[in-house]
């Protein structure tokens, strides 16, 4: 079931010229190909695409393939961002070899860990997966900074992300430990919570590096 | 690291002397726990009694006898952690593993005892001894909270004791606590495994002796403390070396999440210790005083309750009743119409060397203008202030003002935490520059200093100027307008150039109280104390050099010198006199446009040039001595001359202004 890289590549622009540019083929040029080509050979075979002159069309029984190509890409690139903090040309050229790896299963797995993301670096839809519509089923909503949280609702505390050990410091001598209960009352002009029966005001700069497991 | 352990009085005086045959007992715990009112329920001394998170920065000492045994007290600034973050707590720490105390009471609050327990665990493995005082338990039991003492006692290992100290509850079980207490008892903890076996390995790299546990001490070092590492640098000497790279090995491989671990390990004992001594009921609905404190909290109410508070607060209290009524009444009955004649009429007959009778009762006499104008200027405006500022902090308001300003304070460099001294300047500004230290960075305290120095006028100042201004309609909108133009201004230009770390806010919010009347009086007292005792003393020698300065001609000299300048901002000759006067007490210098007003010697548009200029213009004498105290000669100069530059600059400009569009005209 799996198609080679290079008919991912050729999947991938052909669903961003379709889906997203309106057009309804692609010619060879954009997606740098010409008619002797093993990747676009490939998808004629599987009946993914027809190849009518010198235009590629991507056939029904080809859109669900073209569809995760697009969404593990896109992936890629937010893991690069979010995760690994590569930004750039340098975080593209890497989404793009990283993108192939992301078959059976490790999409999903990748999409929950970075709750569920719907767009890319670059603003792009990433097309949900199975996956996302069974969180939005559940109600889940994952674990969020306290800065997404709205006034008046209330969770535990899942993590504190932050890599400077003073602000960890001050949040932890304030009880904003993982496990503890948390009651948000305030978000503007400062984030006002509640842990246990005390009442604390923090900046938002310390409020995204509390994370919140929501609960109903 | 001794240099750090600065033990402030509220008044000077010798250090007390400690005898041996006196035993320490140490008062430790979160700030808003109640230490200081437990600490002069032990000692039977007042001290200021906070309810603001890090206004305790003094340390008080006292004295009580127990059962013939004398105990040495010592009220600690309020701490969160045994690893400190801020300079108060460091030197709360640094106080309790150097001194050797015979006995620790640790207050918590009873409500939050799961959040304060961990630090009861810290100090339990530093090695002290220690006994827990769970206070607010009224409160607590108020809001359905059930404690097992005796069972939490033996969980513990050590004493444990129930206590609401502001209803005098527990405080017989306390002082029984203290005798009976036996050092030899001592309980133990252990975390997990895999973090014990790390903490044990850089113990037994240590070889010298410390006051600390070498457990606890271990643990200290592997969360980077840094004073503690110096200090172990020292004791160790070569061994140094080993200790730091067992600490450095264990610290790159727990880099991930070793602060997290060891908290989260004590959450852990902590939840086994309370299980079992400790339950809650279901939540309450929310009190009268929960939603008023959502209401101070939300910026569309809390603004105009700010107003509401500055208006009955500081206009009507400070303004009228304190600069109005009893100034009047003070200055133009007993002194006007009493005790200057009588003064004057005795030095008529007695002192008959001239510059004896001039440095009395003369224009800048001793009598006439120093103590006329401590007494019965000063005083009350100053006297009323610090009692608005006592019920204002008594109420627990603060905290709740500063988060709602942090915005805006970060946008000048500073966080919500620096609104209690920017208000309390408004007080005095020596005062609040003292209290600067609370504020974590020292680019905060640049900044915060700066602008107190600058722009934040003292109620003594503010009182005869207010007085000044309303003879000209106008005149007082645009002083106002200029100054907290000014105050943005440079706050918004100092944050940008002012190296140093952004600063963050967070803040814990105590409930609302009532003021206790009480309490805002021993804090109105202890304050008048402080300022009469370092502020007077100066009102006396600022009148002796004014006398020697107008008998020797320098007074002339520095006033035909600034001359010039006041004619360079559209001021008569006579104005230079004020300026003058007004870096021996700010105030003196807006008295002396007082005077020249109401000769009719200025008109509306010089009037507010000079008051803009003169509250401005270099603090007062004590101001700043003080600032050279707390940040340097270097940082302590460079505001000097900032602020002089500006104050002319702004006055110059100001002048120009109002001429050109005939604003006020």
């Amino acid at each position: 079931m799996n198609v080679s890289e290079k008919a991912e590549e050729i999947l991938e622009a052909l669903w961003i010229v379709i889906e997203e540019e309106g057009d309804n083929a692609a010619h060879f040029e954009r997606l740098s190909v010409d008619a002797t080509d093993a990747g676009l050979q490939e998808l004629q075979r599987l009946a993914y695409v027809e190849v009518k002159g010198e235009r590629v069309y991507l056939r029904p029984e080809g859109r669900e393939e073209a569809r995760m190509t697009v969404r593990r890409h896109r992936l890629a690139e937010r893991l690069m961002m979010d995760v690994l903090d590569l930004k750039g040309a340098e975080g593209d050229a890497r989404a793009c070899e990283m993108e192939h790896l992301l078959h059976r299963g490790v999409d999903t797995k990748l999409c929950t860990l970075l709750n569920h993301p719907t767009t890319c670096p670059h603003g792009k839809p990433i097309p949900p997966g199975s996956c996302c519509e069974e969180a939005r089923h559940a109600g889940d909503t994952g674990v969020v900074a306290l800065t997404e949280l709205k006034a008046g609702e209330s969770g535990e505390i899942a993590y504190l992300s932050t890599g400077n050990d003073k602000k960890m410091q001050k949040l932890m001598s304030m009880g904003v430990l993982p496990g503890n209960r948390i009651v948000l009352s305030r978000t503007f002009p400062s984030y006002i919570f509640k842990v246990g029966f005390s009442e604390f005001a923090v900046d938002d700069e310390l409020a995204r590096e509390i994370f919140i497991r929501r609960r109903e | 690291m001794c240099e750090s352990v600065q033990v402030m009085k509220c008044c000077p005086e010798t250090p007390v002397e400690i005898s041996w045959s006196e035993r320490k007992l140490f008062l430790v715990g979160n700030p808003n726990v109640g230490k200081s009112v437990l600490f002069n329920a032990l000692t039977g001394a007042y001290t200021t009694v906070s309810n603001y998170p890090g206004t305790s920065v003094e340390i008080s000492r006292g004295e009580c006898e127990l059962h013939g045994v004398r105990y040495e007290v010592l009220d600690t600034p309020g701490m969160y952690s045994l690893l400190p973050i801020t300079e108060e707590e460091r030197v709360a720490r640094d106080i309790l593993l150097q001194e050797r105390p015979d006995v620790v009471l640790h207050v918590i609050d009873a409500r939050n005892i799961e959040r304060m327990l961990p630090m009861t665990l810290q100090l339990i493995e530093s090695g002290l001894p220690l006994i827990l005082v769970i206070n607010i338990m009224d409160e607590a039991e108020r809001l359905g909270l059930k404690f097992d003492l005796p069972l939490l006692e033996e969980k513990l290992g050590i004493p444990v004791v129930g206590a609401a100290v502001r209803r005098k509850r527990g405080l017989k079980e306390i002082r029984a606590a203290i005798v009976g207490f036996d050092p030899q008892q001592r309980a133990a903890f252990s975390y997990a495994a895999d973090l014990e076996r790390d903490i044990s390995r850089v113990a037994s790299c240590l070889t010298g002796a410390y006051a600390i546990d070498p457990r606890a001490l271990s643990l200290l070092l592997l969360q980077r403390d840094e004073s503690l590492s110096e200090m172990v640098r020292k004791v160790e000497g070569d061994n140094y070396a080993a200790v730091e790279g067992a600490v450095n090995e264990i610290v790159f491989e727990r880099r991930v999440d070793l602060h997290l671990r060891i908290s989260l390990e004590r959450k852990r004992i902590c939840k086994g210790v309370l299980e079992g001594a400790f339950s809650q009921s279901e939540e309450q609905s929310p009190s009268w005083g929960d939603r008023l404190s959502a209401l101070t909290m939300n910026p569309w109410t809390g603004f105009p309750l700010l107003l509401a508070v500055l208006y009955f607060g500081l206009y009507q209290f400070v303004g009228h009743f304190g600069a109005g009524t009893i100034v009047d009444f003070l200055e133009g009955h007993l002194f006007g119409a009493y005790i200057n004649p009588w003064v004057i009429a005795l030095s008529d007959k007695y002192l008959t060397w001239p510059w004896l009778y001039e440095l009395m009762v003369g224009e800048y006499g001793i009598i006439t203008l120093g103590v006329r104008y401590a007494v019965a200027i000063v005083l009350p405006i100053v006297g009323t202030f610090f009692i608005a500022f006592s019920m204002i902090e008594d109420s627990g308001y603060f905290p709740r003002l500063a988060m709602l300003v942090d915005r805006i304070f970060k946008r000048i460099g500073l966080n919500g935490r620096a609104v209690i001294p920017i208000v309390l300047g408004f007080g005095c500004d020596t005062m609040a520059t003292i209290v600067t230290r609370t504020l974590e960075t020292r680019r905060e305290r640049v900044i915060a200093t700066l602008l107190l120095a600058l722009a934040i006028p003292c109620s003594a100042q503010l009182g005869v100027i207010l007085g000044l201004l309303s003879a000209a309609p106008g005149a007082l909108l645009v002083w106002s307008l200029c100054l907290l133009g000014i105050f943005l201004l440079i706050g918004f230009l100092s944050a940008r150039l002012v190296p140093g770390e952004r600063p963050m806010f967070y803040m814990e919010i105590p409930p609302l109280r009532m003021p206790q009347p009480r309490n805002v009086l021993v804090k109105t007292l202890t304050r008048m104390q402080w300022y009469f005792m370092e502020i007077f003393p100066l009102f006396i020698i600022a009148s002796v050099l004014l006398v020697v300065g107008k008998l020797t001609g320098v007074l002339a000299w520095l006033v035909s010198l600034l001359e010039p300048v006041m004619h360079l901002l559209g001021l008569p000759s006579e104005v230079a006199a004020a300026f003058i006067f007004g870096f021996f007490r700010r105030d003196f210098g807006a008295a002396g446009l007082y005077d020249l007003q109401t000769n009719g010697l200025l008109n509306p548009v010089q009037l507010t040039v000079a008051a803009v200029t003169l509250t401005l213009f270099v603090p007062c004498v004590a101001q700043f001595l003080v600032m050279k105290k707390e940040r340097g000669w270097r940082t302590s100069v460079g505001i000097f001359v900032i602020v002089t530059l500006l104050a002319f600059t702004v006055g110059f400009g100001l002048n120009r202004l109002l001429l050109l569009t005939g604003i006020l005209a």
